[in-house]
Parts: structure tokens; sequence; C-alpha cells
């Protein structure tokens, strides 16, 4: 199968005064039609600037220093502004945290949604309120057409998110990059936008990339999984398999750190220290001075890619062996 | 446990905190010209209200974790700074010890502030930026204990970092210089400072990661048995909630709805609301929810709903629901449902 999206070694840069510093460093995955992805890890791991680089949205000081982003067989860290406002907002639309920050105040919805509409097409004013009526009735927003002329702070929480993924999906996009949408919401109401993304992106074909820090969510809507830790992809591969069967030992002390794998009262497992900043990232693998079977090797060498499960996974671990037993605490 | 003077406990021996038909509005009406509306015709004053907690009674056990859940705008946050007088009740009343505390002065509220201490959601803010940790936490011993000699005061600070895994060479640093799972720990050191034996933490490990939250409600837990320290828990988190509580009391727009032990309202939630909640966890490895959708969107606590707050929005409201307000009674041991159905047997 042809990949929709190849992220190949993508490397993104702050330039500071006292020099570069490296916010993502080789971030590789492929993306098919249709497929949903979950981008997991802790806050300040880089999935939000991952997320930002593909559509080439860093802002300064920073900037792509190295890799690609092949989409559609075009690389996008190396189109022009004018190109790249083609792609980005038509083709590969983005959905933020906080709705209220997303829609503009002063306009209605009818406006904003028309707006886009019109940035990415020659049509009519009618035309666009047509599709927008459409999108908003997928997102099953009730009396939309009354909805159209009002203002984002008549909506809740909820159905601004909506409405948010309503204008994500006016031009019909092939990926949708979702940067912890439910964040901001409610659990019944995280569990109600999630079910709506999830069977829009299944019945249109469209691809998802979910930013987030929560796996129980990624666990649920997502196909495929990448965990990222200090800039790096650390392990990769189908959803199911690495929740189930984590190999790599920040994976694992991750998905054992959530209470409620546990009973209830017992000690919770605990990752000792935190993720290091950016300016000091450790030589040799970043995780090694809280991992559990930390080696010399850990310290002096970047551990290489490894597959297992026959290409289904990829862990980055020296203490993993390609199809032996996996890395145990 | 000692009773204290004038009023005789109205509660079980057991209890350290009671809360009886606690009421808390806000006026939100602001300046006169504000409140005035014209309406048919004629000039009218209307005062808004937000009704923020209604009617909340339960007894918090010496040594428990009570934990209060719901989602935002439900009332837990007010209700935790109201059980702590940082808020006056307008109605109803606080016992703790036995003792109404909701009727006292400044003055005479010192002795309870000791007893009672509260660790806030976020670190960034809860932190005065312009002190080091030193400064921070010998505050609270001082004004507490006059006449305490500074050496002693440093001795118990660095115990006390030591104890929240903060090394106390470290005093003399200011906030912005830790990491937000430290200055949480900052945060539950300056509360243990005074040796308190009542906590309310609202929402301490949501601002933190994964790794860094176990690592804090491990501290938590760790505190708690070392102090016998009583908790009042307030959060969204559902699975934290099942993993530490004792108890559960489920709010839903400012009213309870339902207050269990945990593991029985985890096994077999009676109140509906409470059942959709739970079932909108998502759980790891779990593929597709199927979680109860609620109707309609939660009204806001300006303008209540007659009858059961959540009757609007529940799948089994009849008639009645939309009439009475449903009381809170026991159904079976130690949980309480307010809810017509379950009280009449419909569910």
């Amino acid at each position: 199968m042809s990949h929709l999206l190849e992220v190949k070694n993508l490397e993104v840069k702050f330039a500071l005064r006292t020099g570069d510093l490296t916010a993502i460093n080789g971030v590789s995955f492929n993306l098919i039609k249709g497929q949903r992805m979950g981008l997991v890890g802790e806050s300040g791991a880089g999935k939000s600037v991952t997320g930002f680089a593909i559509i080439n949205l860093i802002s300064k000081p920073g900037f792509i220093s190295g890799g690609q982003v092949i989409f559609n067989g075009r690389d996008l860290a190396a189109l022009s502004d004018e190109a790249m406002r083609e792609i980005r907002g038509n083709q590969i639309s983005m959905i933020f945290q906080d709705p209220m920050m997303t829609l503009n105040p002063v306009l209605t919805i009818g406006t904003q949604m028309v707006e886009t509409l019109q940035a990415h097409r020659s049509i009519t004013r009618a035309e666009a309120e047509a599709i927008a009526l459409e999108k908003l009735k997928k997102v099953q927003i009730p009396s939309p057409e009354k909805r159209l002329a009002q203002y984002p702070h008549e909506f809740s929480g909820g159905m601004r998110q909506r409405i948010v993924i309503a204008i994500a999906l006016l031009t019909d996009p092939e990926i949708i990059i979702a940067d912890e949408p439910t964040t901001a919401l409610d659990v019944t109401i995280q569990a109600e936008i999630m079910d709506l993304l999830q069977q829009l992106c299944e019945s249109e074909r469209t691809g998802l990339i979910l930013i987030t820090h929560d796996l129980g969510v990624v666990s649920q809507v997502t196909e495929t999984i990448a965990v990222m830790y200090a800039g790096k992809i650390v392990e990769s591969g189908s959803t199911e398999k690495v929740v189930r069967d984590p190999r790599h030992p920040y994976t694992q002390g991750l998905i054992k750190a959530l209470p409620g794998s546990l009973q209830p009262g017992a000690r919770l497992h605990q990752i000792p220290g935190m993720m290091p900043t950016l300016t000091d990232i450790p030589p040799g693998c970043a995780f090694n001075p809280r991992c559990p079977l930390s080696q010399l090797i850990c310290r002096k060498q970047e551990p290489p890619f490894i597959a297992i499960d026959g290409d289904a996974c990829t862990v980055a671990c020296h203490m993993v062996k390609p199809d032996a037993s996996k890395a145990s605490l | 446990m000692t009773t204290h003077e004038s009023h005789p406990a109205p509660i079980g021996e057991d209890g350290l905190l009671a809360l009886e038909q606690v009421v808390k509005h806000f006026d939100i009406s602001g300046g006169l010209l504000d409140q005035l509306r014209f309406e048919n015709g004629r000039l009218t004053r209307q005062r808004t209200t937000v009704k923020a907690v209604n009617n909340v009674s339960f007894t918090i056990a010496p040594g428990e974790t009570f934990s209060v859940v719901g989602e935002s705008g439900c009332g837990k946050s007010t209700l935790a700074r109201t059980t702590l007088g940082i808020y006056p009740p307008n109605s109803g009343r606080i016992l703790y010890r036995g003792e109404r505390i909701d009727n006292k002065n400044a003055h005479q509220m010192l002795p309870f502030r000791r007893k009672m201490q509260m660790i806030f959601q976020d670190p960034y803010a809860s932190l005065n930026p312009r002190k080091t940790v030193m400064q921070t936490l010998e505050e609270p011993v001082v004004f507490h204990n006059p006449s305490i000699s500074s050496n002693q005061v440093k001795e118990r600070v660095a115990e006390v970092m030591a104890q929240v895994g903060v090394d106390p060479k470290w005093a003399g640093r200011y906030p912005h210089e830790f990491s937000g799972g430290q200055r949480q720990r900052i945060s539950i050191a300056r509360a243990l400072m005074v040796d308190p034996e009542f906590i309310v933490a609202d929402e301490p490990v949501s601002a933190l990661d994964v790794s860094i939250q176990a690592q804090i409600l491990n501290l938590l837990m760790d505190a708690q048995a070392q102090r016998g320290l009583t908790y009042m828990f307030i959060t969204h988190d559902l699975s934290v909630v099942q993993h530490i509580s004792t108890r559960v009391a489920v709010m839903y727009l400012g009213t309870l709805c339902e207050l269990s032990p945990a593991r029985t309202l985890f096994e077999n939630p009676r109140h509906p609301y409470t059942q959709a909640l739970l079932s909108a966890i998502p759980k790891l490895g779990q593929r597709k929810s199927d979680h109860i959708k609620l109707k309609g969107e939660v009204p806001t606590p300006i303008h209540l709903p007659s009858g059961c707050v959540f009757h609007g929005r529940c799948v089994h409201a009849d008639p009645r629901c939309a009439e009475d307000v449903p009381a809170a009674r026991t159904v079976e041991n130690n949980v309480i449902v307010a809810c017509h159905a379950v009280e009449e047997g419909r569910l």
C-alpha cells in the first residue's frame, strides 16, 4: 500500500542566542489513506512540534532543519509559503486543543466557515453556506441553520469543538491533525467527540494524526501509535500490540504508571525522575537515566530502531532483542 | 475523640468533618444598574445567582480518602472551598470534630486552619514566585507557632522537604527553578508543614504528566499512611479516584447524586448520571467505546432545572422527576443515591 504521508527523519530546531536547540530529532513515520495514528508522549516530548512541522507551521525562531514530509509525492518541508497554503487547511487540516482560542469570537460560525471555503475554492457565498450546513449536520449540531448565524460564545465547549471539527472537514481533507482535541473537555463530552471524530474519519476515509497524552483515548481511536520521548519516537507499531505488549521500557513504565491497572490503593509504578529538558538531553539513549535496564552502551550510543514481530512494531532500545523476549522490568 | 463544648456532635462519633445541607450561591448580578431590566413596559430589578452547591450533606471519617467527582461546573471546587471556610456557606452547617466552624470569625478559625490545609491544582499559580522555597515553607509554621525558634523552623523545613522528595539543599531556590512535579511536591510540603489532620486536595495531579502523576499520588498515599491524614480529594479523573478513594461522592450541577464506597461505585453505579460518567472513561486496550450517550447539554447553574437537576438528560426520567427533587436516600449499606427511579425500583 502506498503511503499518503511519509515523514522521513524530520528534524526541527529552535535558533536561540545560545545556539540551536533540537526539538525533534529524526522522527519518521508513515500514514496510509484513511489510517488513524496516535502520537503520544508527555509534555515537552515534541508531539505538537511534530504536528506543526507536518504542515510547515513552525514559527520563528523554530525551523525545519532536516528531513522530509512527503505528502502525495511532494515534500511539504521544501514547499514555498504560497504552495503550502494550498495544502494547509485544505488537504491537511488541523484541530487544536482549545476551541475558544481557535474560533474567532467576533465572527459568526457561518462567516468563519464560508471564509475557510472561499479561501480554498472559488465558490459563491450561497454555495459555501450549503456546504457549511451539510458539515454542521455531519457533526450532529442541532438546528444547524439557526446555529450558522450565531457566535462562538453562544455554544458550549463540546459544541464548539464540534464546529471546529466541521470546519476542519469543510474542504474534505485527506488528513486531519488533531492536537489534544478533547483535553479541555469533560469526560462525557470527550467520549462523544472522540466517537464522532472516529466515525467521520471512517466514513470519509480521512487520515487522522491524533496528538495526545492520554493512552486510553489513543487505544480506543487509533490503529497505529508512535510513542515520543525527548524529541524522538521510541516505539511505534499497531496500537493494539504496543498497548498490550509494550517493548520499550519507557512505554512499559508509562502504561504501568496509569492508575486503574492495579489493585486500588496499591503503590503506583513510577518512572523515577523526569523527562530531560531540551537543553540537556543525555548522550546515548535519552531515557537511560530513568531506565531500570540501563547499561553502559545506553549511555554511549544512540539505540537504533529494531523491527520486532515481523515489522509490525519498531523499538529504539539497546536492551530489546529483535525477536527474543521483551525487555522486562 | 473529644467533642468540644456547646454543640454536641449530631453526627456519628466517627465523623471528622460533616457537612449538613450546605448551600453556596454566588450573586453575580453586579451593581444596581446591571440589575435593572426593562420588561413588559416596566422597569424591574433582577438578581442573578449561580447556584453552585445545593443542599449537600455528608460525613468524612478520620483516615479516609473522600473523593468528590463531577464534570466542570458541577460545584466540586466550590464545595472544597466552602468546606474549608474560604467561602462562607449561604446556609447549612459545617462541623469539624463536632464543632461548628462555618460561623466562626477569622480569629476563632485559627486553630482549625492549622488542622485543615489545602493543595491546589496548578503548582505554577499556587506558589509565590517571589518567595524562595524556604520562605514559602516557613511562613505557615511561624504564623501558627510565633514562639518557635528559627533553628527549629529550618530543621522542620528540611525534614518535610526530604519527606516529599525535594532535596533540602534547594530550599534557597525560587519556584521557577523547579519542574511542575517538584512544585506540586513543594505545595504538598507547605500543606504538611503545620501537621494538619485534614487536607483538601483540589485536582492535585490534573496539571501533571502521567509518570509524574504516579509519583505525586504515591507521595500523597505515603503521607497519609505515615501521618494518618484524612483527604478530601476533588478531581474529574475517574481512574485516579478509583485508585485512591475510600468513598466517592458524585456531583452534578451542585447536587450530590450518589455517595458510595469506591469499590461499590465502580462495580455497581446506581445513579443514571454515575452510570453515564463511568461508561465514558477511555480504557486502555478497549477498542470501541460503548459509552452511554446523554441527551442534551449540562444546564447552567443559574437556572437550575425543576425537580431532579438531571432529569432533562436522563433516559429514565418520568414526569415525577421533573417536579420533585429526589432526596438522598440510603439504598443499601453505605450507598446513598438521590434518584426517583432508583427509589421506585425502576432502575
